[in-house]
């Protein structure tokens, strides 16, 4: 996994709530074995007029010129502004993979949903929780401001507007360890073998019938 | 010492360690695998050159690839090769690995969350993972259960733990009883509409009260499958006779001896009394009536008797989006009669309501009668193999070929399209699956959630009705 320390980059906005991983990457894209090249398919029925097929040559496909994510003041966005509840529904990782692969690496949203977020820190990608009227404010910002910037510093956990205002997210410490390092958590999990096993080993004379 | 929540005590006894920040080891008891999200996770796990902990955790199947019609042919029988190399991965890894699948021409073969119970996979008290958000539906035998990603697929595979950190627990009470025509989905589509898609997040729910108690395991099911559509990645059922019975003599569970010390410990997965919840939201199950979503996200639902609610109303601004573009993409207009909406095509079946007694249900609707002319197709897939012999040896199958649906064979189908059952962009559908989301059935498909009964009473009328009027 990427390393995530620091992030200074271009905002783009995504003003609608309960944004769904299946908006987010639809299901005919899911049918890969892969872990890449999920970007072009990022919020594919939103982005492009026609729905798609995998495979296709996504320099053919016309897009919707009135999606924010086609304007091309957002092109280089790293940063996504969202709604409440973003990333509901399926558990698809393929989601945090379309957004990783499409450049984003912070989502920012009042809330998230558990599985969605959870996938974020798997991959490099960082969710940040901030209050809905702190988020009404950058959204009027984003959309007032032709190439709107955010830095994002994890290790003091801040985020800091282009007039210099300071805004402070919190994280859980074990997650941002993990990506501040780029740590692949099996291997963390795996120091613990010995224990992994002594619970077993107990478990086996309390439940017997889960081991037969 | 206040009591424990069912919750508390699931997690306690699966706790292998635990942080000072409260991050935790958590010991998973059964693994079940399907085709989409476990390509990457075995990828992973080989690429790292590690092997599965304990491959009899694991059970795995193909559900969403997999066609409806002419199974004869075996897994060379997709026509989609994409779908197909999938299937066939799912195959490949499973042989490599020595896990037990049921593989596309198996009877026992059907829908991951169907096949778990069906086959005594998922018993009480155990932690059950799968890559799939509606790995909740097992959290009806008393189980803690709940959906992953593909990178915690692969940590599962490799570690047989999962790193968490505890939910809050919530308690939804469904007080009373509920009125003749009045399911399991109009419960729990009532239990969304109350708290909202995101209420239930960062909590475990456990469901309780009379009118849940009275729900067979299956109804259980079902209102445990949509605790993620409540946000909640758990949603639960303490364990009583019902659940024990259900149990009993499924080819997975315990039996003999192991079987009474099994019974002992899961006689005491309840709540305790005293135990104290963190939000608790009761609902009288009497208020209910049969439950229909007119917009994308499963908050947005009414009552049959219900109209389509008008954003102009709605005085949070975020939310008046939503509804906006929602009633946009849906075609239809604020203030709209919910019995008014006509529809194209009626799908029965999905994780949700696939089982034998969903089919039941809507069997009791259709039968001696016909579908509308205006419905273009209205088609009846079983969760399973066995589901399906199970309505077949029933004569299920007849009265809904007569009355004019499809008999399908086992699978997710046409509760996410990834195999060849889709709505074509603007079509209608009354849908027994759990979500209504934009393109969900098929890019530019709309969908309206309601329960088996409810939408075999909409293909027979052509458009939504009051079922309680037609029994
Ligand atoms: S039936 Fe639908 S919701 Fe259930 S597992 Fe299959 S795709 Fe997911």
């Amino acid at each position: 996994m990427e390393k995530f320390e620091t992030l200074d980059a271009i905002v783009a906005p995504l003003d609608r709530p309960n944004v769904d991983t299946d908006a987010i990457i639809p299901k005919q894209y899911l049918k890969s074995v892969k872990r890449s090249g999920f970007g072009p398919n990022l919020f594919d029925d939103w982005r492009y007029l026609e729905p798609g097929e995998p495979g296709q040559d996504y320099s053919k496909r016309k897009l919707k010129p009135d999606f924010v994510l086609n304007q091309p003041r957002y092109r280089d966005a790293r940063i996504l502004l969202a709604r409440e509840n973003f990333g509901c529904g399926s558990s698809r990782e393929h989601a945090v993979w379309a957004l990783e692969d499409a450049g984003f690496r912070v989502v920012i949203a009042p809330s998230f949903a558990d599985i969605f977020f959870n996938n974020c820190f798997k991959n490099g990608v960082l969710p940040i929780v901030l209050d809905a009227a702190i988020l009404d404010r950058l959204f009027a910002q984003v959309e007032a401001t032709p190439d709107y910037r955010l830095v994002v510093d994890l290790e003091h956990q801040t985020i800091t507007t282009p007039d210099g205002e300071k805004l402070s997210f919190a994280v859980d410490e074990f997650r941002k360890y993990c990506l501040l390092n780029g740590l692949d958590d099996i291997g963390l999990t795996m120091q613990h073998a010995d224990e992994i096993r002594a619970y077993e080993a107990r478990r086996k004379t309390e439940a017997p019938w889960l081991f037969a | 010492m206040s009591g424990r929540t069912l919750y508390d005590k699931l997690w306690d006894a699966h706790l292998v360690r635990e942080d000072s920040d409260g991050t935790a080891l958590i010991y998973i008891d059964r693994h079940l695998v399907h085709e989409v999200t476990s390509p990457q996770a075995f990828e992973g796990l080989r690429l790292a050159g590690r092997k599965p902990w304990r491959s009899r955790s694991i059970l795995a199947v193909p559900d969403h690839n997999v066609p409806t019609i002419h199974r004869e042919r075996g897994v060379a029988g997709i026509d989609d090769p994409v779908s197909r190399i999938q299937v066939e991965t799912l195959d490949q890894n499973c042989s490599d690995f020595g896990i037990t699948e049921f593989h596309m021409d198996d009877i026992r073969q059907g829908i991951v969350h169907v096949i778990g119970p069906e086959q005594g996979a998922t018993l009480p008290g155990m932690t059950v993972v799968c890559g799939d958000s509606h790995t909740s539906t097992h959290g009806a035998f008393g189980a803690l259960a709940f959906g992953i990603g593909t990178s915690e697929v692969e940590h599962v595979l490799a570690t047989q733990c999962l790193i968490q950190k505890k939910s809050k627990n919530m308690l939804v009470r469904v007080d009373g009883e509920a009125t003749a025509g009045v399911t399991a989905k109009d419960i729990v589509l009532a239990i969304i509409g109350e708290i909202g898609t995101a209420g239930g997040t960062g909590y475990a729910i456990e469901f309780a009260g009379a009118a849940i108690e009275a729900l067979s395991l299956e109804g259980r099911m079902t209102v445990c499958n949509m605790a993620i559509e409540a946000g909640a990645r758990a949603g639960m059922v303490a364990v009583d006779q019902k659940t024990i019975d259900y149990v009993a003599g499924r080819p997975f569970a315990p039996r003999a001896e192991q079987w009474e010390q099994a019974v002992t410990h899961w006689r005491t997965l309840k709540s305790d009394p005293d135990a104290e919840f963190d939000r608790v939201v009761t609902l009288q199950a009497a208020d209910i009536r049969p439950q229909v979503t007119w917009g994308t996200s499963p908050e947005m639902v009414t009552s049959i008797d219900g109209r389509v609610p008008d954003p102009a109303q709605e005085a949070d601004t975020v939310k008046q989006t939503g509804m906006r573009k929602a009633l946009e993409y849906m075609g239809i207009q604020p203030g709209m009669a919910i019995a008014d909406i006509k529809l194209d095509r009626v799908f029965i079946g999905s994780c949700t309501n696939s089982r034998i007694e969903d089919l039941r249900a809507a069997a009791a609707v259709a039968r001696g009668r016909k579908v509308a002319p205006g419905i273009r197709q209205a088609m009846v897939v079983p969760g399973s193999g066995l589901v399906k012999k199970q309505a077949e040896d029933e004569g299920l199958d007849r009265i809904f070929i007569e009355a004019g649906f499809e008999w399908r064979e086992p699978g997710c189908s046409m509760c996410l399209a990834m195999n060849a059952d889709r709505l074509e962009p603007g079509e209608r559908c009354a849908s027994t699956s759990n979500r209504n989301f934009e393109g969900r059935q098929g890019a530019g498909g709309r969908t309206h959630l309601v329960s088996p009964a409810m939408a075999a009473a909409a293909a027979i009328a052509g458009h939504f009705v009051d079922v309680r009027d037609l029994v």
